[in-house]
């Protein structure tokens, strides 16, 4: 592993294994009556959240006091100040109190990729803007595995909000690098030019993209990110690319619906879907913390020098 | 290399520790058998057929990973870290008699790992430690009571077990480094 996880780049598929695998580990701690190990006793790990967050924030620090480590939550509320500025002092000061982690979820896209180059402690992007999520994409792959036993030779297909979405940008990496057959479907204005280039099929009709899918996964309408307009209602974007009943009629038997949260219920998924047998999104978010206590295993170890 | 025990006379080992587990237990239900991994694991399942093939009593079997318990793991800045793998005892340990099961005792420090990670599963009445061979090298006060074969050894020297569920074949052997 290298020194810090700020994208699914950074992972071999036998990386993306070993987490998968050693996450199955750390769920079983989780069914204990104690639900601790001692193993980062003495680890300091800061989580330093510019943005809001429920789950990820939750599932990083239930991961971190699981294996015993120190924590420490710094939420800074979104200003828009010079962000590159603040966000290195920021980080100076942290690091000069000599952390041994960091987790980052910011804004700016890269911003992880600027703490890496000046901060000794390692760095775990919990979501940079509209670039990563790597965490996310682990316990989806995780998560799709449980249920399918395999992830090369599926069908998963990823409809919402592609341009403003990390959790797209980091499942398309690892989805495809596992040799999963990806589709995207979205309505044109909020689909990233040359996504195609990322080994995707592009679909505007979701019926088409939905067809025999193995996996749904359901992405939210970002209104704090749109700053523009992207879609003519909340209504129509639910009548032309909301997740149906009758849509997922068209996906396999026994396809499964993802979701990363928070869900708009009625606007890009109905709730009869999200509420549904085949839902798996509240196992997405138990399977998190699984996943997030293996990443920050894995890491605390030693590191390839580069 | 010099091979120290055969496929036989680990087969024989094991079925002599077998009556010295009832010889020293007199209510068997309260046993269980609880692996360290990996070869514990093996060595458990086997236990438990030759005390089942000797009084018809299933004593269950449990798996236990002791990684996350070491004490020297992140003492390096290189190494990868180890490989965990799952922890299954699908019983409750309060109040049972646990025969922990590992390959070879060494400097204990395994041992200490397993006896912290056990304790989190509940309060059992008590704890017994089988190993298949001991090497000596002491480094915590730590002592088997039930041995496969004591085995001198130096510290330069390695011992390895092969067992058929995992290495395809039943061996002891000793590698000079």
């Amino acid at each position: 592993m290298k020194k810090d996880l700020l994208s699914i780049d950074d992972l071999t598929s036998d990386e993306i294994y070993l987490i998968l695998d050693t996450s199955e580990a750390m769920r079983e701690i989780g069914q204990r009556e104690i639900k601790k190990v001692p193993t980062l006793r003495g680890k300091t790990v800061v989580n330093l959240f510019y943005e809001p967050s429920t789950r990820t924030r939750t599932s990083f620090e239930i991961a971190e006091k699981r294996l015993s480590a120190d924590t420490l939550n710094i939420a800074v509320a979104n200003s828009s100040v010079q962000k590159g500025e603040t966000l290195v002092d920021t980080a100076m000061n942290i690091e000069a109190m000599q952390p041994d982690m960091i987790v980052l979820r910011h804004a700016s896209s890269g911003a992880g990729h600027l703490l890496s180059r000046i901060c000794k402690s390692r760095i775990i992007n919990a979501g940079d803007g509209m670039h990563e999520h790597p965490t996310q994409a682990l316990l989806d792959a995780f998560t799709i595995r449980e249920h399918k036993q395999r992830i090369e030779g599926l069908k998963v297909t990823i409809v919402g909000d592609l341009l403003h979405s990390r959790v797209l940008r980091s499942n398309v990496r690892l989805l495809t690098k596992l040799g999963a057959e990806v589709w995207v479907s979205g309505p044109p204005t909020l689909v990233p030019t040359g996504i195609e280039r990322f080994g995707v099929r592009v679909s505007a009709n979701i019926d088409e993209a939905v067809a025999d899918a193995d996996v749904i996964m359901m992405l939210r309408i970002q209104q704090e990110r749109m700053h523009g307009a992207f879609i003519p209602s909340l209504r129509e974007y639910f009548t032309t690319f909301g997740m149906t009943t009758t849509r997922v009629a068209r996906a396999k038997p026994d396809v499964i619906i993802m979701h990363p949260g928070p869900m708009n219920r009625g606007v890009e998924i109905a709730s009869d879907v999200a509420d549904g047998p085949y839902s798996v999104i509240l196992e997405q978010v138990a399977n998190g913390v699984a996943v997030r206590m293996a990443v920050l295993y894995l890491l605390a170890g030693g590191a390839e020098v580069d | 290399m010099a091979v120290v025990m055969d496929a036989d006379r680990i087969g024989r080992s094991l079925a002599r520790i077998a009556h010295e587990i009832l010889e020293r237990n007199h209510v068997v239900e309260e046993l269980a058998l609880i692996g360290i991994r990996r070869r514990g694991v093996p060595l458990a399942k086997r236990l438990a057929q030759a005390i089942h093939d000797i009084n018809h009593v299933e004593v269950p079997t449990g798996a236990l990973d002791i990684t996350l318990y070491r004490d020297d793991l992140m003492r390096t800045a290189i190494a990868a870290q180890p490989v965990i793998r799952r922890t299954e005892i699908p019983f409750s340990i309060d109040d049972k008699r646990i025969l922990l099961v590992d390959d070879v005792l060494y400097t204990g420090r395994t041992i200490r790992a397993a006896l912290d990670a056990l304790i989190e599963f509940g309060r059992p009445k008590a704890i017994q430690l089988i190993v298949l061979v001991d090497r000596g090298h002491r480094e915590l006060p730590i002592k088997a009571d039930y041995v496969g074969k004591n085995l001198p050894t130096s510290l330069t020297q390695s011992v390895q077990v092969h067992l058929s569920e995992i290495d395809g074949r039943d061996e002891v052997e000793i590698l000079e480094s």
